[in-house]
């Protein structure tokens, strides 16, 4: 058959590791920067705007990311507008995500207790000095262990960007396989991986939740 | 250069869509009913007296949660395959789908039992319930009143998944658009056809969750929280 796995082998996947990394953090600072205009538009006080943003999550939170990476890869390919497989991926990845983060941070933003927007329009705080001086800050403390929850699920969501020929682990991983013929141990070694990067991003996650759930219980005032 | 779309071109083939979708909301519903029962029984392992059992429930819930669906269908398919075991795509899908959706199922549930207040289970015991009675009607049917909102969610983001299934080739909606716009030659078209019909399948799921909610918990409508 094809021969063994051998040094190179490992080699590859470690650059496609490395493309993974790469794709998970395009999608994270491109899917961060829409999501913050997402959040902020979802309780903007104009209705229009909210109602627009309402449906844009709606849209892309009932599309799979798959059939999005299909359409822009192939789909904008065949009404002349040809990607390439890098940027088709991360720029699929953005919108997702930016749907996905723009709900978290929405739902961060209106967890901040009532009476400190109240407390903030009474010291004549303007709108814009209200949400970076008062709400942001608090909203950012809520916001972080779901949003480093949410970074597993890019990790994760980058392998689907192996099906448009990207070689990122996923796809290095197939590649491996076509000339070893042993799938079962390239995609355990490949999952394996994947754990050793998701992992320690879940402990994380649910280390900064307990470390929040302790300190709001004495942090927040009766409301 | 000039666009030009050709929406009817593509529709024409609206039987295969249709199949497609039918196939995904099977794909979604045998997976959805085995992932819940699953993932139940991986809650209630992990709350074990046995200390094997619980840490079995923990690593099978970690490894699923922290690998991609995409992955753990190879690994599904082949392994079946090595040994031995013969499938169709369409059970290999169904149950490489009950396995993912099963440990985001024993989470969901996990938080359900553990918002059920200790005093409860203690009442239960003081009038002589039996192990099974506390577990059925005390703490299972509660928690899954609970949790049922984070549960459907779970369910439809499930449903959207299944589209991953269209590479080891089960026929479902999204390797019929590949087989379709690989035929027609208008892609952009048929992905737009096919994203509006998963937002189409998902608003249906969500329906048909919210119905189920309203016939499952009467006692919630009456509560008026809402679902």
């Amino acid at each position: 058959m094809g021969g063994h796995l051998n040094i190179n082998h490992l080699l590859f996947l470690g650059h496609g590791a490395l493309w993974t990394i790469g794709l998970s953090l395009i999608a994270l600072i491109g899917g961060g920067i829409a999501g913050f205009v997402i959040a902020l538009a979802r309780v903007s006080p104009l209705r229009s705007v909210r109602l627009l943003s309402a449906a844009y999550v709606q849209l892309i939170q009932g599309t799979p990311l798959l059939v999005i990476l299909f359409l822009g890869y192939f789909g904008l390919a065949a009404i002349g507008l040809k990607m390439s497989p890098l940027a088709a991926a991360g720029a699929s990845l953005t919108l997702y995500v930016s749907a996905y983060l723009g709900e978290i941070w929405r739902g961060s933003i209106q967890s901040v207790p009532k009476p400190q927007w109240e407390a903030a329009e009474g010291l004549a705080l303007s709108r814009t000095q209200r949400m970076l001086k008062v709400i942001l800050p608090q909203a950012i403390r809520i916001a972080t262990p779901p949003t480093v929850g949410f970074m597993v699920q890019i990790i994760k969501n980058t392998s689907l960007a192996s099906v448009v020929g990207f070689v990122e682990l996923m796809r290095s991983g197939q590649i491996v396989n076509n000339s070893l013929f042993e799938p079962f141990i390239v995609y355990a070694i490949i999952a394996a991986v994947y754990f050793a990067m998701c992992y320690p991003l879940s402990l994380f996650s649910q280390k900064l939740e307990r470390r929040m759930g302790r300190g709001r219980v004495n942090n927040l005032a009766p409301a | 250069m000039s666009i030009e779309l050709d929406f009817p071109a593509v529709l024409e083939r609206w039987p295969n869509f249709l199949g497609g979708a039918v196939l995904t909301l099977e794909l979604a519903f045998f997976a959805t009913v085995s992932g819940a029962l699953l993932g139940t029984l991986v809650a209630v392992g992990r709350g074990a007296h046995s200390r094997s059992i619980a840490r079995i429930s923990k690593v099978y819930v970690e490894a699923i949660r922290n690998t991609p669906l995409l992955v753990q269908i190879f690994l599904v398919y082949f392994g079946l395959a090595s040994v031995g075991l013969k499938l169709s795509a369409f059970t290999v899908a169904v149950v490489a789908l009950t396995i993912n959706v099963g440990a985001y199922t024993a989470e969901i549930m996990r938080a359900g039992f553990e918002a059920i207040p200790r005093g409860q289970i203690e009442a239960a015991e003081g009038l002589a319930l039996t192990r099974f009675q506390i577990y059925w009607h005390i703490i299972l049917l509660p928690a899954v009143e609970k949790v049922y909102p984070a549960l459907t969610s779970q369910f439809v983001l499930l449903m959207l998944a299944s589209s991953v299934c269209s590479q080891i080739s089960a026929e479902e909606l999204t390797a019929v658009a590949n087989y379709i716009q690989s035929d027609t030659y208008r892609a952009f078209e048929t992905y737009i056809i096919v994203a509006v019909l998963y937002i189409l399948l998902s608003l249906v799921m969500r329906a048909g969750f919210w119905g189920l909610g309203l016939f499952l918990f009467p006692r919630r409508r009456q509560l008026g929280t809402p679902l």
